[in-house]
């Protein structure tokens, strides 16, 4: 094998360089240069990142490669590197990210061929895959850091992408404060690694770690891990920071496959699998995290039923397949957690792009009840749209399938009570899923009649991505085929040595059996259900629980009202009075007596040189005085 | 003799300045700031192997020596000088002031007065260009300041007064205390404080905080400040809170911390809470401001008070932070005041209700007031990030007690500094455009002054090393 591992630096590089080029020259860059600039950037970056795979899997592949660039910080004995490490994990997260990343590029080319921001675009998606790319590769926390905040900077601006509308510029402000909340965390945890063990690179922490579990009491574990966690929920948008995503929706579509969808809202399960050597010396924190992850899951879950937005349905959607990632990470699956993050990264990238077709041919529109009857018109969407569908609800031979039944079975072994929660919160998964495939693609069109004149099947630049995916959508998941199904999971096995799960259980292989049966009939039945219920679409006004659902628990006004609305009073508050009246008032007392005092004073000034002089003369006697019995 | 230069070019520039009719002025101050940056660039590279220093005979009756020294932290601050005040001139080229000899004349003075104070090893030459830094600055802002320029400046005038007088009977009341002849020397001046009774340190010791406090300004003595920055010329802003408030953070620690240490040792713990109040009141402030000028310098209380919170830390990565972020801070927000003067020239207000729309008319502008707010908010690969990550860590290894609380709640202003940061650029650059005076983006001079605040955040967040290296030293040296 070729020597990949050390040109690793060429991989954030390429992006780097496009990000450049098209950001300095974005007067004068021609639209459609700007798009190929971009576009070959991040196909450089997956050629280096397919090398460095083949040489990672190789099993004469021995440990991690260390790539040192140059000394970031130094101040006495704390030296922080700016390097690299290269890994089964890190290799992994480099082909979804710039595979992944390089489709939908060029679905982009074509889905924002007629936006005269074009350049600028490419300029921030390009930035955004550098970003996500230090994020997965840094060697210690702080390069992770730099990445962290750098995909939530991209995240801001690709969200108010159309800066004029203050609902887009509001919902990236809210995505960019919510994460730097979490981001605390993050900071928070990484000052209590490198207090406690004098470094922040994953090798010596990690060694240190299997070496000094007596040394440092548990209580230090936990901490350090619930705000690494902390971190996490901001990022991957969990309970109780998860309501920025859905807003973050007013983005361009091909962002919210990329960022919101397939690599970005992925990081916080990066970090933790990263960590999971420190998760498995703080179960506490792990049933911290299975019970935040399962309890997301459940409830974007039922928040997706009710949604009437394409993008949205998508947004709850994917907060509640994080959330299941999470469950997996919470009983100690880290490597399920990881395989999920790639099928998801598959189906999720394909539905949205998808839905980004469909948006393209209804001339914008996002509500699914002007919708209806699209299949007859765009045949290649429906079809791929129907595969995502397919793998998210977990209908065995497609991707889904495998990553979700192996995070119910580990679920089970863990406690049979998350795998019937995680039941739930799946079946209500492949129920929302049809209803929206069924209200977009089947029964006749509910929009206008200049919607249905405009009516097309998408260019090929975007339908080409939407049929890769479908096929990865489909294929992605039998290298991780369980061995109850007779397969080997060559998943498991190239993650090894890196990851290594907390607490495997064994279940037999007829348990095994009833849990998938249980879990597909389950799923099947939600399909019946779904299209049978959308058969007739009544959009009657929703009352009681459905209304509740409609707005989404009134989780974002119970916020304003507990959070926003305090905090804006107290700011108030202190300006008005602890400031002005309070603080300044208490200066300007003291500056009036003074200038009092000096109005009194002033009048000894009379501008006589008489007065003058004869106080000179006054003050000389006094002092020649003083000076003549001094010096006695 | 060398560091003689730094003083003696603003100085006599300056009062030339005074006599020269005209535009010349502005040429005039240009040349002299880009000679004063060129010694102090030299100072700051010669610096890598060993100090500077500069000794002539003064006033030998009271015990005072003209000496000066460069160490690492006082060439980082005078490079720091100088590159403010050369961008400060760049910027105002095309900037028509009244009587402009005589402004200029002021600032070079102001320039001179700062570069003793970041020089002086002897207690009363400190004092003196202590006084000499702020003079400039009162007649700069009652002549040239905004409407309720008077009594803002007497509100300034009264602050500092007081404070330069307490500090002044200090620095006597120990130039007594040594050994021997009575001596102003800075080592001399360690010596006796720190070898006075702990009881007496601990009352010294408010002799001279309050005077570097108000500079800084800790809360609650910051008052003046806003009112200050708000009623200023642009110009003398950017003095008053890249370089001024410098001041007051390098005296106490150059000036505080050695020379009563147990004075320290009693009152730190009440200076960091005092300190972390600020951060969170400042952050809650700044959201609800609606005049530019008055957001950037509650911000800018905020970024101090993390400063100031670490000096009473003992942490010597702290220390290393401080002296960074110093550096950092000071040019992140020359940046911003030069944002906010091009936004007021071109919409005629600071009034951010009353803005909008920059990134549809000036895409330049809006750029650069991208990058520099968030370089003020920290983000990592900027200049702020590597002082802030520093600092952090200083404050939570830090000896003070509940300094895991101290951390969290300063670590608040993390969150509210995106708040109010996101806010300004969201009410300035985005959404509708708002009636402007002048249609223009970004012109030639404004251009490379903006230019060289950008590359230099850029460059000091994704390598430091120069500066981490320049103040390794000293930073090791006060945190012993």
């Amino acid at each position: 094998m070729g020597n990949f591992s050390q040109l690793v630096y060429l991989v954030p590089l390429f992006p780097l360089i496009g990000f450049l080029i098209n950001g300095l020259l974005w007067k004068r860059m021609p639209k459609n240069l700007g798009g190929i600039i971009g576009t070959l950037a991040i196909l450089c970056s997956f050629a280096v990142s397919l090398g460095i795979f083949f040489e990672v899997k190789d099993p004469a592949f021995h440990g991690p490669v260390i790539v040192h660039l140059f000394d970031f910080i130094q101040s006495g004995k704390l030296i922080i590197p700016f390097a690299f490490q290269v890994d089964a994990l890190s290799a992994l997260f480099l082909l979804i990210i710039t595979g992944v990343g390089f489709l939908i590029h060029v679905y982009s080319t074509s889905y924002m061929h007629h936006d005269e921001g074009m350049v600028k675009y490419f300029a921030y998606l390009n930035l955004f895959v550098f970003s996500m790319l230090l994020l997965v590769l840094g060697a210690n926390y702080l390069i992770m850091f730099i990445g962290w905040e750098g995909v939530g900077l991209c995240s801001y601006l690709l969200i108010g992408f159309w800066f004029k509308n203050r609902d887009y510029t509001n919902a990236a402000k809210k995505a960019f404060v919510m994460n730097r909340i979490g981001d605390l965390g993050f900071l928070v945890g990484m000052l209590l690694i490198l207090l406690t063990f004098g470094t922040l690179s994953y090798q010596d922490f990690f060694g240190q770690l299997h070496g000094s579990q007596t040394i440092v009491p548990t209580s230090t574990y936990n901490w350090i891990a619930l705000c690494l966690f902390i971190g996490a929920t901001g990022k991957s948008a969990q309970i109780p920071l998860y309501t920025w995503l859905p807003d973050a929706m007013a983005g361009p579509t091909p962002v919210s496959a990329l960022i919101h969808a397939a690599t970005m809202v992925t990081a916080g399960i990066y970090m933790i699998a990263r960590s999971g050597a420190l998760y498995s010396l703080a179960p506490m924190i792990l049933h911290v995290v299975a019970i935040i992850g399962l309890a997301t899951a459940i409830l974007a879950a039922t928040i997706a039923i009710k949604q009437y937005d394409i993008k949205k349905v998508l947004a709850y959607s994917t907060v509640s397949q994080l959330g299941f990632m999470f469950l997996a990470l919470g009983v100690g699956a880290y490597t399920t957690a990881v395989f999920h993050v790639m099928t998801h990264a598959f189906f999720k990238a394909l539905l949205f792009l998808g839905s980004g077709s469909v948006i393209h041919a209804m001339g914008g529109e996002q509500d699914i009840r002007k919708m209806g009857g699209l299949g007859k018109y765009m045949r290649i969407t429906q079809a791929t749209f129907l595969i995502g569908c397919l793998a998210i609800s977990g209908i065995p031979g497609f991707s889904g399938f495998f990553s979700k039944d192996a995070i119910l079975t580990d679920a089970f072994a863990h406690d049979p009570i998350l795998y019937y929660l995680g039941i739930g919160a799946a079946m209500m998964t492949a129920f929302y899923m049809f209803r929206l495939y069924f209200l977009t693609f089947n029964g006749s069109f509910r929009g206008t009649e200049d919607q249905r004149h405009h009516l097309h099947e998408s260019p090929y630049a975007m339908t080409i991505p939407l049929m890769i995916l479908a096929v990865l959508s489909i294929v992605g998941g039998y290298v991780g085929i369980p061995e109850v199904l007779g397969g080997h999971n060559l998943f498991n096995t190239y993650l090894s040595n890196v990851v290594t799960n907390f607490g495997e259980h064994h279940l037999s292989e007829s348990t095994e059996w009833i849990l998938m049966t249980v879990s597909v009939v389950a799923a099947v039945i939600m399909i019946v259900v779904a299209y049978v219920v959308n058969k007739k679409p009544d959009f009657a006004e929703n009352k009681g629980f459905a209304k509740l659902l409609e707005n989404k628990w009134y989780v974002d006004e119970i916020y304003d009202a507990i959070i926003i609305r305090p905090m804006e009073g107290l700011s108030n508050l202190l300006d008005k009075f602890a400031e002005k009246k309070g603080i300044d008032g208490v200066v300007n007392g003291v500056g009036k007596t003074v200038r009092w005092g000096g109005d009194r004073l002033r009048l000894l000034q009379s501008g006589q040189v008489g007065f003058y002089i004869f106080i000179m003369v006054l003050g000389i006697v006094v002092l020649f005085t003083l000076s003549f019995f001094w010096i006695r | 003799m060398i560091l003689l230069l730094l003083i003696l070019i603003p100085l006599i520039t300056g009062a030339m300045s005074f006599a020269v009719k005209g535009e010349g002025a502005k040429a005039l101050a240009l040349i002299s700031s880009i000679l004063t940056l060129a010694v102090s660039a030299y100072v700051s590279a010669a610096n890598f192997s060993a100090p500077i220093t500069y000794n002539h005979e003064w006033i030998p009756v009271l015990g005072t020596q003209f000496s000066l020294l460069a160490d690492g932290m006082s060439s980082m601050l005078c490079l720091l000088t100088g590159i403010v005040v050369m961008v400060v001139m760049i910027a105002g080229v095309n900037k028509s002031v009244e009587n402009p000899g005589a402004f200029y004349g002021f600032l070079l003075l102001s320039q001179a007065g700062l570069m003793g104070v970041f020089l002086a090893s002897d207690a009363l030459v400190f004092y003196m260009f202590w006084e000499l830094a702020l003079i400039p600055v009162y007649f700069l802002c009652s002549t040239w300041g905004g409407e309720k320029r008077i009594a803002v400046t007497f509100k300034f005038f009264i602050y500092t007064f007081v404070g330069s007088l307490m500090m002044l009977a200090g620095l006597i009341y120990l130039s007594t205390q040594s050994q021997g002849m009575s001596s102003y020397s800075w080592s001399d001046i360690v010596r006796a404080g720190s070898s006075l009774p702990p009881q007496t340190q601990q009352w010294v010791f408010w002799l001279m905080f309050i005077a570097f406090a108000i500079k800084m300004p800790i809360f609650p003595f910051h008052t003046w400040q806003p009112d200050t920055y708000e009623q200023s010329p642009t110009p003398v802003t950017i003095i008053l809170s890249a370089l001024m408030v410098k001041m007051g953070l390098y005296a106490v620690l150059r000036w505080l911390l050695p020379v009563v240490p147990a004075g320290v040792a009693y009152w730190s713990d009440t200076v960091v809470v005092l300190s972390v109040i600020g951060i969170v009141y400042a952050s809650c402030i700044a959201i609800v401001q609606t005049d530019m000028k008055r957001l950037i310098a509650y911000s800018s209380i905020a970024h101090m008070g993390l400063m100031s919170a670490v000096a009473f830390s003992h942490s010597s990565v702290g220390m290393h932070g401080i002296m960074v972020q110093m550096f950092n801070h000071g040019i992140t927000i020359t940046g911003m005041w030069l944002m906010v003067s091009m936004v007021e020239n071109r919409w005629g207000t600071r009034d951010m209700t009353k803005l909008g729309g920059m990134a549809s008319v000036a895409p330049n502008m809006a750029i650069a007031l991208v990058i520099i707010s968030l370089a003020s908010i920290a983000l990592p690969l900027t200049n702020g990030f590597i002082g802030e990550f520093m600092l952090f860590n200083g404050l939570f290894s830090g000896t003070e007690s509940n300094h895991v609380t101290v951390m969290v709640v300063a670590g608040l202003g993390v969150i509210l500094g995106a708040v109010y940061t996101l806010n300004m650029i969201q009410k300035t650059a985005y959404g509708a455009t708002a009636k402007m005076l002048i249609t223009k983006d970004i012109s030639v001079n404004e251009f490379v002054g903006v230019a060289i605040i950008i590359i230099l955040i850029i460059f000091l967040g994704v390598y430091p090393k120069p500066l981490l290296d320049l103040t390794s030293g000293i930073a090791a040296m006060i945190v012993k």
